[in-house]
């Protein structure tokens, strides 16, 4: 898939030397990526490599100290993080933050926000534009919430559910943006193997009907099996972008998670 | 309870008229005319409470300087009305707009403050607007204040008289509710809950939560202004100490006790509060520490207040979920 890629497309989402210093600490260091149409693009590292911060900085949340990124050919750098989901990035957070006190369907309704226009006026006054956004909002709400498996969720607090359906929520809400590109900070965190497998199975099945996903994940299997593309980071800096055999077979990345030094043979030898 | 919410929801309708029916009886129900006053003051709390309900409770925004848009209204009201003659049902409105305004200029600063220091930022707005009334005293009248206020028209009643004046509160009353239930159940308000919620994610969903913000601030301030304008001509006398810090924290006070959040609690609160203030006159000051010994009682046991969300999570209600059908709704995940 990667090869097709190449072929002078531009990508969806491009990263040019991002930096990000918080002081003296420099947390993402000069790090490039492209993620073009149709990837499934995988960011790991371990932890503290600056992962989340860089996908911050994708999202507005951050500004970057130094660097470009480009969204579909456009420069987002310094917009907010609205105007960047305006554009269709949507995102979902590392440490869960959905909204606990609305039901599962009103989470999802925050996210057709920017597909719909009614105002003040319109909602008391019940106007047209009111009826045909609450319907629109309604009907692709309870879409979303049937096509990912919480239907019988719809009207339970969300702070109420389990971890796991929490995640879900928050991709659902994702959803409802009709993102472009659509980036989970570790979806599978506080899931057990079999739920992983299944959001595994989900994620694929989006990215078949067209979705591109750039996903930060702890679990190799998941990242291995599902990403076509890999973001390596360690210390805020980019060791390797690659597919997964090349990632696996790379002795920097083998060190950043393994460490350096003899193996257990070598040292007996 | 639930039973009760059960038969009330199944019926609402019916329910809502009999509620509406109940409240055009109670003036002419009730003996004393002092007591009709008490009535008419709890309907213009349950529209004060419920203004700031929709800041603090939807929004999440902790606005403590309530009293002062309350104050703009009442100003607006009692100089047009004095001065220039201009009829009550047109100011009513037009303070309404000036309190949105005045509540446009506080937000502003406070769009990057939350928590504590928004309160701060408030709370000094409406002192400053209590000390302009204060001390202006070619326009505002100072510390004489302003006395003889025309009482409103309405259709022909003596409304000098609590018992037709109390009409008014309830129109305003009415009318916030049923544009209040309007604006949150849209995308609006949904918006406003968001923020509550939790900002960073309303942002990465492409809410303008510094627009929201604002629109929160001045609708909760245009209806505190709505109803200030209904209290001056009902008192007939206002003056500056009557829009003290403290008839803000009595509001926050009714939100407190009767639940934030919910459009019933301002109503619970309002009631609660205000017969207890009168009830409790005997003991002069010393009510004060009634209600303070009330609100902590609230806070300890239950904290999302009387009519809070009762299948909350700090409610430790039961989790409201439907038995999953095998092979239906979890095929993908």
């Amino acid at each position: 898939m990667s090869e097709r890629n190449m072929n002078g497309r531009t990508p969806l989402l491009e990263a040019q030397g991002i930096c990000k210093y918080f002081g003296g600490l420099k947390a993402v260091e000069n790090v490039d990526m492209k993620i073009y149409a149709g990837d499934i693009f995988g960011i790991i590292g371990p932890n503290g490599a600056g992962k989340t911060t860089f996908f911050n900085m994708c999202t507005g949340n951050f500004q970057p100290t130094k660097g470009k990124i480009f969204f579909d050919g456009e420069e987002i750098t310094g917009m907010s993080p609205e105007t960047v989901a305006q554009k269709h990035i949507a995102r979902t957070f590392q440490n869960l933050q959905i909204f606990k006190f609305m039901t599962v369907l009103e989470n999802v309704k925050i996210g057709c926000h920017i597909k719909t226009r009614s105002n003040l006026a319109d909602a008391i006054l019940h106007t047209r534009a009111y009826r045909e956004d609450e319907r629109y909002t309604t009907e692709k709400s309870l879409e979303i919430l049937n096509r990912i498996g919480l239907s019988s969720y719809r009207d339970t607090l969300a702070g109420n559910l389990s971890y796991g359906t929490q995640r879900k929520v928050e991709i659902a809400r994702a959803m409802a943006l009709e993102p472009k590109i659509l980036l989970l900070d570790e979806p599978a965190a506080g899931m057990n193997p079999l739920e992983t497998r299944s959001l595994m199975e989900f994620i694929q099945s989006l990215n078949a009907d067209g979705y591109t996903i750039a996903v930060i994940e702890h679990d190799m299997k998941f990242v291995m099996n599902s990403c076509n593309r890999i973001l390596v980071l360690n210390f805020g800096q980019k060791i390797l972008e690659g597919t997964p055999t090349e990632v696996k077979n790379n002795p920097e990345v083998q060190s950043a998670y393994f460490g350096k030094g003899m193996v257990a043979g070598e040292a007996i030898q | 309870m639930n039973k009760i919410a059960a038969v009330v929801n199944r019926y609402r309708a019916l329910f809502l008229v009999l509620v509406f029916a109940v409240l055009c009886a109670l003036p002419f129900v009730i003996p004393k005319a002092l007591y009709v006053r008490y009535a008419c003051n709890i309907l213009m709390f349950t529209t004060l409470a419920g203004s700031l309900n929709a800041i603090n409770g939807y929004s999440g925004q902790t606005c403590l300087g309530q009293a002062g848009f309350f104050a703009i209204g009442a100003y607006t009201c009692a100089i047009f009305s004095t001065r220039f003659g201009l009829d009550f049902w047109l100011l009513l409105p037009i303070a309404g707009v000036l309190a949105a305004l005045v509540g446009l200029i506080v937000s502003l600063p406070t769009l990057k403050l939350q928590g504590i220091y928004l309160s701060i930022v408030t709370l000094g707005a409406s002192e400053i607007i209590r000390i302009i009334a204060q001390t202006w005293t070619p326009v505002t009248g100072g510390a004489l204040g302003i006395k003889n206020i025309p009482y409103p028209w309405l259709f022909g009643l003596d409304t000098f008289r609590p018992k037709y004046y109390y009409f008014i509160f309830l129109i305003i009353g009415v009318v916030f509710l049923f544009v209040t239930n309007r604006v949150l159940r849209s995308r609006v308000g949904r918006a406003w809950i968001s923020i509550r919620e939790d900002q960073i994610a309303a942002k990465s969903l492409g809410v303008q939560t510094s627009f929201y913000k604002s629109l929160n601030f001045m609708y909760g301030a245009f209806w505190a202004g709505v109803i200030g304008c209904a209290y001056a001509p009902f008192v007939n006398y206002i003056e500056a100490s009557q829009f003290s810090t403290d008839t803000g924290f009595n509001v926050l006070a009714m939100i407190v006790i009767g639940g934030q959040g919910t459009l019933v609690g301002p109503i619970v609160g309002s009631v609660i509060v205000t017969v207890l203030t009168e009830s409790l006159r005997f003991l002069e000051n010393w009510r004060y520490v009634i209600y303070a010994l009330i609100i902590i009682l609230m806070m300890w046991l239950r904290p999302q207040g009387i009519a809070g969300a009762s299948h909350s999570m700090l409610a430790g209600g039961k989790i409201k979920r439907k038995p999953i059908r095998k092979g239906g709704a979890q095929e993908h995940v």
